[in-house]
């Protein structure tokens, strides 16, 4: 069931924009509002979330270490693992991101016969992110030809590179291989992997089957469907797009739309799912925090604002009382107190 | 909110590197290419759009026939004439011009196909 469900969703995601699409007229709605409205929920969506996790107060200061921290001035510390400036948490933050270093330190649990416990280093998973994450950043840069006029070199420079192969015509990109190479192991992980398996909810499918569409839809329209795929409309729709012009101008095919349909869905999707840790990343308080508790004290926000009452001004607020019920006083009340009492 | 002063400017640069293609085409859409067509001629090997979206197929399917099998049949046709399978002697003869034809689309679209790897493009 939770393989199934968001697969169903995807292949209703499909059907539906591929029908929709076909009616006369419907262009505009798939063409036009639907991607300006993605867009708008996107940026909303992630602007809304990162904004809600700023204002949620950390109570505690919680770096992950794994190194040596800093004790004393000659004692090396480890300075990416147990960083104490905030260059140094630069420094991690960034290799984390670019690198994702944490995955990198991944490690599997085995028992054996005995019964004997052991840690391994298991890096599949970092090798199947990294392939996927890498290529699809590339497609999305490599994607900006159909969207700037005129094309700057850089992106040029990308997609030369990435059909440097000079497979067939159009050309096959090499981030088509590895994007699909990486969706699939990081798919195939969640079934094959029991322990991944048992963790793994419909919403963990749902985004790799969507993008799976994206790119099966993607392949299909470069090189096998391509009647109707003529790119120069569709560069003229996606140039429009982004100068507030959008022209539909010839009969594009209907494989282009379920593209377009696939990749606004992702997007309408996105600030909504666990694909925010594209966001979330930069505000992880394990990482983007500095190991400095012994130098700094971190106040946590939420504490009540306690005003410090020492037992003298205590005994003065409550003397009278005290006095009356026979408990000892530090100071005895005054001559025209102890008369104001007799009455 | 906490530490607003890192989070919004990173908001800000988030915000204009997705939408970094508004700034950078400041809303000029630019003026869809136009290639020159041939003037003596009306028809090509086949109808406009298949030509549009699926030339660069035919194109590789004819290099392959006629560099990895050798055939150089003449056997594509336009109207009553048979053609050879060829770009600089059935292609190029009305498409005399690649500037004006060839590049004018691929520029826009930022393609470079590796026809002129081993083709001399005309002296124009």
């Amino acid at each position: 069931m939770k393989y199934t469900f968001p697969l169903a969703a995807v292949v209703a995601l499909v059907l539906f924009s591929w029908i929709g699409a076909s009616i006369p007229g419907m262009q505009y709605i798939f063409g036009i509002a639907v991607p300006y409205l993605a867009m708008v929920f996107f940026l909303g969506g992630f602007c809304y979330r990162v904004i809600v996790w700023a204002r949620s107060p950390v109570p505690f200061k919680i770096p992950t270490t794994c190194g040596q921290g800093f004790s004393l001035p000659w004692i090396k510390y480890d300075k990416l693992e147990a960083p104490l400036t905030t260059p140094q948490v630069m420094a991690r933050m960034f290799l984390e991101v670019v690198l994702f270093r944490s995955l990198w330190r991944n490690t599997k649990a085995m028992i054996y016969k005995g019964p004997k416990l052991t840690y391994e280093s298991s890096k599949w998973l970092w090798l199947f992110g990294i392939l996927f994450h890498y290529s699809f950043l590339i497609i999305v840069l490599r994607h900006m030809r159909l969207f700037l006029d005129p094309v700057p070199g850089v992106i040029a420079g990308i997609e030369f590179f990435d059909g440097i192969l000079q497979i067939g015509a159009p050309t096959m990109y090499l981030t088509e291989v590895t994007i699909l190479l990486g969706l699939f192991l990081l798919l195939g992980r969640r079934f094959f992997n029991r322990h991944v398996r048992y963790i793994s909810q419909p919403n963990d499918y749902f985004p790799l089957y969507l993008i799976i569409a994206i790119v099966l839809t993607g392949i299909l329209m470069r090189f096998f469907l391509r009647s109707g795929i003529d790119i120069i409309a569709i560069k003229r729709l996606a140039v429009g797009w982004v100068t507030f012009h959008p022209t539909i101008s010839a009969d594009i095919g209907s494989i282009f739309y379920i593209h377009v349909f696939l990749v606004s869905a992702l997007l309408v999707y996105f600030p909504f799912s666990k694909l925010m840790h594209m966001g979330g990343v930069f505000l992880s308080p394990t990482r983007n925090m500095a190991n400095d508790t012994r130098m700094r004290r971190h106040i946590n926000p939420w504490n009540p604002d306690i005003k410090p009452h020492s037992y003298a001004a205590y005994e003065d607020e409550f003397r009278k009382d005290m006095v009356e019920q026979g408990i000892p006083v530090e100071k005895p009340l005054t001559a025209e107190e102890s008369a104001a009492a007799e009455e | 909110m906490y530490d607003g002063g890192k989070i919004i400017p990173g908001l800000i640069i988030f915000v204009l590197f997705i939408t970094f293609p508004i700034w950078y085409n400041r809303g000029n859409a630019g003026t869809v290419p136009q290639p020159e067509l041939p003037k003596n001629y009306k028809q090509c090997v086949l109808p406009d759009a298949d030509m549009r979206a699926e030339h660069m197929q035919l194109l590789n399917r004819w290099r392959d026939q006629v560099l990895r099998t050798g055939d150089r049949s003449f056997d594509v046709k336009i109207g009553d004439t048979m053609y050879q399978k060829s770009l600089m002697n059935t292609c190029m003869q009305c498409h005399t011009s690649k500037k004006k034809f060839c590049d004018r689309c691929h520029t826009y679209a930022s393609v470079k196909p590796y026809c002129w790897d081993c083709h001399v493009a005309p002296v124009e």
